[in-house]
Formats: C-alpha cells, sequence, structure tokens
C-alpha cells in the first residue's frame, strides 16, 4: 500500500514521516516519531489519554489520521516543558500528587494547558467540565482538580508581575 | 504466630515518615518520558492480535490456520495446539491455561481461540481474518440465579460442588458452598424484637485501568526469555507463564513497566502466555496490546452477586443475630471470590450469632479477577443497608447503631479469629463529630453513611539496600509501585538510616535481580515492602557500625547508630568524632567493600482496616439522575507514611465505590454478548460527575509491624454502594436494592413505588 508522505510540526520541531493512510496520528506519533507520552487507552476516543493539540485545537488523537497532521502545528506533552524548566501545570501535578498510575497524566497535562491557554481564571465547575473528557480511574480527580487550580493560579501571577 | 521483630518501634517519633516529599518517577510521569506496557520496542519486534470467541458458549469443531499462515508478513499463528498442556494435572493451573487460550470450547463472549503475529497491524488484522473457526453453538447461561437452577446449561462438566455434605455426584455450575459465623442464629432472631430480611443484587463492574493490558514477549531457541509486561506481580507472572510454557523460571527474566492502573486487574496472566508463544514460534520479538473491546470481554471483571441479608435487633439497639446467604458469579472458572464476601460481609460488627453462607457460581462470563477489595463492596452493600434498615425501624441513630454493635479490640470477627487492635469504632466516632453530618440538606437530598472492612494481605517479600561509595542509598523492592509507594519506600529507608529523603533512590526490580516477591495485591505494597526495607536498612546499618569500629579500631559493641551517624560510646572513645554514612561509605572499598542489606520476609499479620464514609447525594426524581454532593472517607491507616498518597488511594478507592453505586455495570445480552465494552457505553466517573472528596486519615497501630502499617489501598472501595444507596433512598424515600442505582433503575423503583 502506498504511504502518505507527511510534513508537520511538532512541539515546534519541523518533522517529516510516510504513514498508511489508515494511521492514527496516536500511533505515528508513538510508532514513527518515538513520542510515546501520548497513550491508547480506548481507541474510540472516549478516555482522553491520547490528547494532543492540533493547531491549537485539543484533539484525541487516536480519532486523527497522520494523514492529517500534514501542514499543521502539533504540540504533545513532550513539548510542555521549557528546557528543563517545568510547566507550572507540570510542577503542581507532582507537588499535589495529581497523578498515581500516571498513565492518564499527559492526557489530563494536555487539555489542562488547552484550558488555561483559553481561560487563565477557571473556576471549579469550568475545570471539572473541561476535563471530563479525560478519564483518571486512580486519584478520584480530587487532586487533578487542586492542581490545575494551583497551576492557573501560579501562571496568573507569573503574568501579573511580566506586566 | 507473632514475628521475630522489634515492634518499639510503633508509634515512635518518626522524622521523616509522615512528610509529604515529590515522588522519585514525578518528573518522567509528567513529560511523557514513563514507559508503560506498550512504551517498549525491540529490534525486529513483530505486531500481534487474538482472535476470541464471538459466542458465550460453543464447542470448537475445527480451526484452519492455512490460510493466514500463507499470508505474507505472517511470522507465526497459535491455536491451543502451540500451548500443550503440561499442567500435570494441577486443574487451576489447567484452568490458567485454558482461559489464556480456548481448546475444545470457547466459554464466554471473548474467549481467545487463535494468535498472530506479524510485520505490522494491518496485516495482524488480515490474517485474523483469515483464520475460520467452525463453532457448534452451545447453550449458555450468564445470571448467578439461573445458573444455580437445575437445568442449566452446564460450563464446566467436571465441576461438582465442594462444602455441601452429600452433595449428588452430578455436574453442576455450582463450585462451592463456604460457611462462616458463630453462635446460634435461630436462638438470636428469636430474641430480636425487630427482624428485617431483604434481597439484594449487584451488577459486574471491570476495575477499568486506563492502560490496557500490555507486553512484549521475546524468547530464544535456547528457551531463555524476557517479558516486559504491565502487572503488579512480575514474579507471579514469571512462574506461570515458564510453568505453562515449560520454560525454566530462572531463564524468563520479567520486568514490570511502570503500570497504567490494575487494581487487581494485572495479578493474572491473560495473554501474555500467547505472546511469549507467538514470539517462540517466530524467533523474534512480539509485542501484543489488548484494545479496550478485549479488555472489557477478556479480562477479569469482579462478580455480579444476588444476595439475601437478614439482621434481628432488640429495642435497644443491640444486634441479636445476622444471616447473610451469598451468590456470587465467578464467570467461567472455579474461584473463591463468594468465600471472600462471607467472611467480609459482617466483620466490622460484633454479633453473638451470626452465620454467612457464599455459594461460587459458574457461568458463561468471562473469568472473574480480583478488583481491590474483591467480593467485599457487593456483601457490605446488602449488610450495611439493612443495618440502615433496622436502626430506622427502631428509632435509633445509624451511627450510634454502629458504633453500639462494632468490632472492638478482643472481638471475635464473623469469620474466625479475634481481634487485635482495630479502628472501627474510631472511624465511627470520627464520623459522628465530623462537620460533614451537620451541613444542611435541601429537596431531594439525602445521606447515607455506611462502614467498610478488608483483611490485608502481606507475603512474601524481599528486598536489597545498596550504599554508594558517596553515601547515596539504591533501594531495591520487589512489589510493584501503582501508586507512589517508591516515595514510600524511600521515606522508610531514609528514617531507618537516618538521612534525608532525596539520599535514597528506589527501584522496583526485575525478576533476574531479586528474589521472589508475591503479587502487589491486597494492599501489601508499603506493608510488607515496607517490612523488608526496614529489616534490609537495619542489616546495612549493623554494617556500617563493623565499618566504622574497623576505622576506629575499636570494638562494634562500642558502635551505636544515631540520628545517619556511627558514635562510639564509653570514656575511652570519647574523643572519637562521630562517622556519618558518607564517610563510612566513602571508606568502604578498603573496610571490607560495598555496604549492603538485605532481607527475605513473609510478612505476615498484615492487620485489618476499617473505613466508615459519609455521602450527599441530589437525585433529580424526573431523569433519575444522581449527583453526588459531598463524600467523606475516614479511614484506618495504621501509620501513614506518605499521607498524600494515602489520601489519593482513599479518594481513588471512593471514586471507584461512586462509578459502581451510579453507573457501572455489565450489560448481557439474550446472546450472552457482553452489549458494553468500551468507555463510552461503560461509564465510568469522569471529573465533572464528583465533588472533592474529603479525606480524614486516622492511625490506629498495627501491632504486627514495625511502623504500625496497615494496609491502605483496598478498604474504602467498600462502603460506597451502600453509603449511596442509603443516601439516594433518603432523597427519594425509596429503597434502592440494585446496584448500580443508574437512572432507569431508580426510576423503575419510584414508578414502583408509586404504584403501590
Amino acid at each position: 500500500m502506498a504511504g502518505i508522505h507527511v510534513s508537520t510540526t511538532v512541539n515546534g520541531d519541523p518533522v517529516e514521516f510516510v504513514c498508511p493512510p489508515g494511521e492514527v496520528l496516536l500511533d505515528s506519533l508513538r510508532n514513527r516519531l518515538g513520542l510515546i507520552g501520548a497513550k491508547e487507552g480506548c481507541g474510540t476516543g472516549d478516555c482522553g489519554a491520547c490528547s494532543v493539540t492540533v493547531d491549537d485545537r485539543l484533539v484525541c488523537s487516536c480519532l486523527v489520521l497522520g494523514a492529517e497532521a500534514d501542514g499543521r502545528e502539533i504540540n504533545t506533552v513532550e513539548g510542555m516543558a521549557d528546557g528543563d524548566k517545568l510547566h507550572p501545570l507540570q510542577s503542581k501535578f507532582i507537588e499535589h500528587a495529581a497523578l498515581q498510575c500516571g498513565v492518564c497524566t499527559p492526557g489530563f497535562l494536555v487539555a489542562a494547558k488547552a484550558l488555561l491557554d483559553r481561560n487563565p481564571d477557571p473556576t471549579e465547575t469550568e475545570i471539572r467540565y473541561a476535563l471530563a473528557g479525560n478519564l483518571c480511574r486512580c486519584t478520584g480527580y480530587d487532586k487533578i482538580v487542586r492542581a490545575v487550580q494551583a497551576a492557573a493560579k501560579e501562571m496568573r501571577k507569573a503574568k501579573g508581575k511580566k506586566k | 504466630m507473632s514475628l521475630d521483630h522489634d515492634t518499639s518501634y510503633t508509634n515512635q517519633d518518626f522524622k521523616v515518615v509522615g512528610s509529604r516529599p515529590e515522588r522519585p518517577d514525578g518528573i518522567d510521569k509528567v513529560t511523557g518520558r514513563a514507559r508503560y506496557g506498550a512504551d517498549a520496542f525491540a529490534p525486529g519486534q513483530l505486531a500481534a492480535g487474538v482472535l476470541r470467541s464471538p459466542h458465550a458458549h460453543a464447542k470448537i469443531k475445527k480451526i484452519d490456520t492455512s490460510k493466514a499462515e500463507k499470508l505474507t508478513g505472517v511470522k507465526a499463528v497459535i491455536t491451543s495446539k502451540d500451548l500443550p498442556d503440561l499442567t500435570g494435572g494441577n486443574r487451576q493451573q489447567f484452568d490458567i491455561l485454558e482461559n489464556c487460550m480456548a481448546r475444545d470450547r470457547a466459554l464466554y463472549d471473548g474467549h481467545a481461540v487463535a494468535a498472530v503475529a506479524a510485520i505490522d497491524a494491518d496485516t495482524v488484522k488480515a490474517a485474523l481474518k483469515l483464520i475460520k473457526v467452525d463453532y457448534k453453538v452451545l447453550p449458555h447461561v450468564t445470571d448467578v440465579d439461573e445458573a444455580m437452577k437445575p437445568d442449566a446449561p452446564i460450563v464446566q462438566p467436571h465441576l461438582r460442588t465442594s462444602g455441601v455434605p452429600d452433595a449428588p455426584d452430578v455436574p453442576t455450575n455450582v463450585h462451592q458452598r463456604s460457611q462462616f459465623g458463630h453462635g446460634d442464629i435461630e436462638a438470636g432472631f428469636l430474641e430480636a424484637d425487630v427482624v428485617i430480611e431483604k434481597s439484594f443484587k449487584t451488577e459486574q463492574t471491570h476495575q477499568g485501568y486506563i492502560e490496557p493490558h500490555a507486553c512484549l514477549a521475546t524468547v530464544g531457541p535456547d528457551g531463555s526469555g524476557e517479558l516486559w509486561v504491565t502487572t503488579q506481580g512480575h514474579y507471579s507472572y514469571r512462574n506461570m507463564c515458564a510453568s505453562l510454557l515449560g520454560m525454566d523460571i530462572a531463564k524468563l527474566k520479567v520486568t514490570s513497566s511502570e503500570i497504567g492502573g490494575g487494581f487487581g486487574g494485572k495479578t493474572h496472566v491473560w495473554m501474555e502466555p500467547l505472546a511469549l508463544a507467538l514470539s517462540r514460534k517466530a524467533n523474534r520479538p512480539v509485542k501484543l496490546v489488548m484494545t479496550r473491546d478485549e479488555v472489557f470481554r477478556s479480562t477479569g471483571p469482579t462478580c455480579a452477586t444476588s444476595m439475601d441479608i437478614k439482621i434481628g435487633a432488640r429495642r435497644d439497639g443491640t444486634i441479636t443475630a445476622a444471616s447473610a446467604d451469598l451468590r456470587y458469579n465467578d464467570g467461567a472458572y472455579p474461584s473463591i471470590w463468594g468465600m471472600l464476601g462471607a467472611m467480609t460481609s459482617f466483620a466490622c460488627y460484633d454479633i453473638a450469632n451470626v452465620q454467612s453462607v457464599a455459594w461460587d457460581v459458574l457461568t458463561n462470563r468471562s473469568k472473574v479477577a480480583a478488583y481491590r477489595a474483591p467480593s467485599a463492596p457487593m456483601a457490605a452493600f446488602g449488610v450495611e443497608s439493612v443495618m440502615d434498615l433496622i436502626a430506622d425501624e427502631i428509632g435509633m441513630d445509624p451511627v450510634d447503631f454502629r458504633l453500639k454493635n462494632c468490632a472492638k479490640e478482643g472481638s471475635r470477627a464473623s469469620y474466625g479469629p479475634v481481634y487485635g487492635p482495630i479502628g472501627i469504632e474510631a472511624t465511627l466516632q470520627a464520623v459522628k463529630k465530623h462537620p460533614h453530618m451537620k451541613a444542611k440538606l435541601g429537596p431531594n437530598q439525602g445521606r447515607g453513611m455506611a462502614c467498610g472492612f478488608w483483611f490485608n494481605f502481606g507475603g512474601q517479600t524481599c528486598s536489597d539496600l545498596n550504599i554508594g561509595v558517596d553515601g547515596t542509598v539504591n533501594l531495591a523492592i520487589g512489589t510493584v509501585d501503582v501508586g507512589g509507594s517508591r516515595a514510600s519506600m524511600s521515606l522508610i529507608a531514609a528514617e531507618e538510616l537516618g538521612i534525608p529523603y532525596e539520599q535514597v533512590k528506589c527501584n522496583v526490580a526485575d525478576t533476574g535481580s531479586l528474589g521472589h516477591n508475591d503479587t502487589t495485591e491486597g494492599s501489601r505494597g508499603t506493608f510488607s515492602s515496607g517490612m523488608a526495607t526496614i529489616f534490609a536498612a537495619r542489616q546495612a546499618i549493623g554494617e556500617l557500625r563493623e565499618r566504622a569500629a574497623k576505622m576506629w579500631d575499636i570494638s562494634v559493641d562500642d558502635v551505636v547508630w544515631e540520628e545517619g551517624e556511627a558514635r562510639a560510646t564509653g570514656i575511652e572513645n570519647s574523643n572519637l568524632p562521630p562517622l556519618s554514612l558518607r564517610e563510612i561509605a566513602a571508606k568502604s572499598p578498603t573496610t571490607g567493600g560495598p555496604i549492603a542489606g538485605h532481607n527475605e520476609v513473609v510478612a505476615d499479620n498484615a492487620g485489618v482496616s476499617f473505613a466508615s464514609h459519609i455521602c450527599d447525594v441530589e437525585v433529580d426524581a424526573e431523569t433519575g439522575a444522581t449527583r453526588v454532593l459531598r463524600y467523606t472517607v475516614v479511614q484506618d491507616a495504621g501509620k501513614a507514611i506518605h499521607p498524600t498518597y494515602v489520601e489519593g488511594q482513599f479518594q481513588g478507592a471512593a471514586a471507584q465505590g461512586i462509578g459502581w453505586a451510579l453507573n457501572e455495570e455489565y450489560i448481557y445480552g439474550e446472546d450472552g454478548r457482553l452489549q458494553n465494552p468500551g468507555f463510552l457505553d461503560y461509564r465510568i466517573p469522569v471529573c465533572s460527575d464528583l465533588p472533592f472528596i474529603d479525606t480524614e486519615i486516622l492511625e490506629i497501630p498495627n501491632p504486627n509491624h514495625p511502623y504500625g502499617i496497615r494496609g491502605v489501598g483496598e478498604t474504602s472501595i467498600v462502603p460506597p454502594l451502600a453509603a449511596i444507596g442509603t443516601a439516594v433512598s433518603n432523597a427519594v424515600g425509596v429503597r434502592l436494592d440494585h446496584v448500580p442505582m443508574s437512572p432507569p433503575r431508580i426510576l423503575a423503583a419510584l414508578k414502583a413505588h408509586r404504584a403501590s
């Protein structure tokens, strides 16, 4: 079968790969680019463990074709830290023990970042609904919501200082 | 049996234990670097897949794999013929073998019948379609009460009922009857002023870990192999896989990957022997990853149940007698799940006359596996619901009623033993005082509370502690880190050695690097590995004292270990300045070589654990939807090593219980096929379904552990079914007796109530 040549940007870096037409972006990221942060929990868009952004839009990468990445900007959990400086969400997830097994964590971080990028001061309810597409079976979400609240606060403070 | 260890440490003042440092694997897990079951790759690896029975029950007349084998890119096709029976008459092992790959019969929808390894996923899919299986469909049964009827289709024809004197020698689905209790229940019920008997049902739920089963298997022609796998017990996976495949245990190295949740579901082998068999046949590494559909259809959920609960009490609130008849649906293979239900059902209470009878029953459903405090939540749903009904009937506060009857130190447990110091009374007192109990309730809102018990387990454990020349410490443990236990183990090692937490690095060792460790189940991780770590550290301290004595040229009897350093005792040694761990380690190459401590132990007397929960709900009478408004967990941890992760266990367990109570259930069609094998239709709680879950950690030390630790992981999944059941019942004015209390079931109960 003929492969499709894809030129895309992943976490700011130019990337090229060839994939079969039916291959989902999740598999392209994991198997062709070695970016294993996105996980397959269901393959049907129900669990959010494979969350990435495509041109800043939050998607389940198991529901997007690898070929659709062509010409777009993909961001994954691997691109969240700035060099050796963790993103505030990453630090707060560790600090608040917002992860137990951690397999859902990359998806939560990507989804929470997508939320805070468009709404820097969400209410608890807004956080809970924004993360409702990401399943966590370990934590009962309590510490996840608290970590997102703490990160949002820190990010607002940092932004205030910059101004 | 009491263990030969110094329990004087119980209730000691801890320096680092009880603090809340960041976990050592945190950065890997927030940056996407942590490697789980599906995240390993090997040169030349093949993709693989499994063909599964679409029938609930069928005879497999013939399997034709010839076309699949001829497909370009296919490297191995296996059926049960490639997994010869090496079990030597061990029926339990044979059952595991047959569950991994059906032989002459498919026993449930999703039972594996063949597997393929090929160069890529597309070729695997195409090859699976080319395998022709000739089935003769047989009558099936999926309901536990139906399966107990004399004319029910028989799941395992060899089975005869055990535990029933003079049981007829005929095929049956009733695997065993178990009975626990003491006293005379007939006489006890006669003493009661109020007797309430009620029947309950709970539906089957799955552990629902987010990471599907996954492994990477490599077996060479020399009979040596490696298995990278997501598991709660890499040693037991090694032993079982080696045994089923005829390999030497020492020649199969199993590495436990990071594990994306298990909750008991990753304590059994499912498709790992198939990956090894494919690899052996292809002589290539084989990666096998389940789909979510396969996880639901083919790995073990917990039991569906049906039960009758009867409790009698005097007007003063004293329970005079209690009985339970429990029917547990074990799926296609016999097990002890009903028995565990019978053991746990009345364990919270001190009852003079008590009897629990359980029936373990087979059906054409997938093999049931452990699920967090396995079997306890269902029995507790029935028992705690009736406890509430009795309290209501005699006009007593439900917490006071429980306090009057709760078990205490010295009480004989309904399942046999006499309790040591336990925490049920303390959790109830904490509930009574909790501000949650005073929160105002609005219309259509209700409150419930319930108690729960779990045994906990210790088991075979060992650990290695190695001190580097720079004084940093490597701790190797053999229990799997399912939720932050590497942090807890590092805290314990640091506590013993008297060094900072950051000076310890804890790793989960592979099976080639450390002795056997039992599976991480029964809330044993921190209890048992914690114990082995304490003893290993104390052994290392003995060695550190020896080395210090050598450096000082004094007797080791004159060296003590205090606050992370060796100190010489006695006036004649008062000129010797203390030697720190780092100083002693630096000299170790010339004072006798590497400094280490080891421990191998059977960690007995895990110490039971109790919890009491409070829950407020609001029910929409129009839609039947229930919203959890407030939730509080109070549980005895013995000693919380890392309190944040203890809270996390309480919250996670409560959330699973809430999902079970309100939404989750396996739905089987008339055809015996599972109709909702996906997260869309099998709905676990999402973030917007839940409130913050409050926790209160109590510490009633377990005298059988040097630090007083009790297992904390499981107990809090036990109370939610009943706590929510009572809260919902109080909100709508109708007692719910069937879990999950999903919207259709609540609406039906309301309709039936109005009709009556």
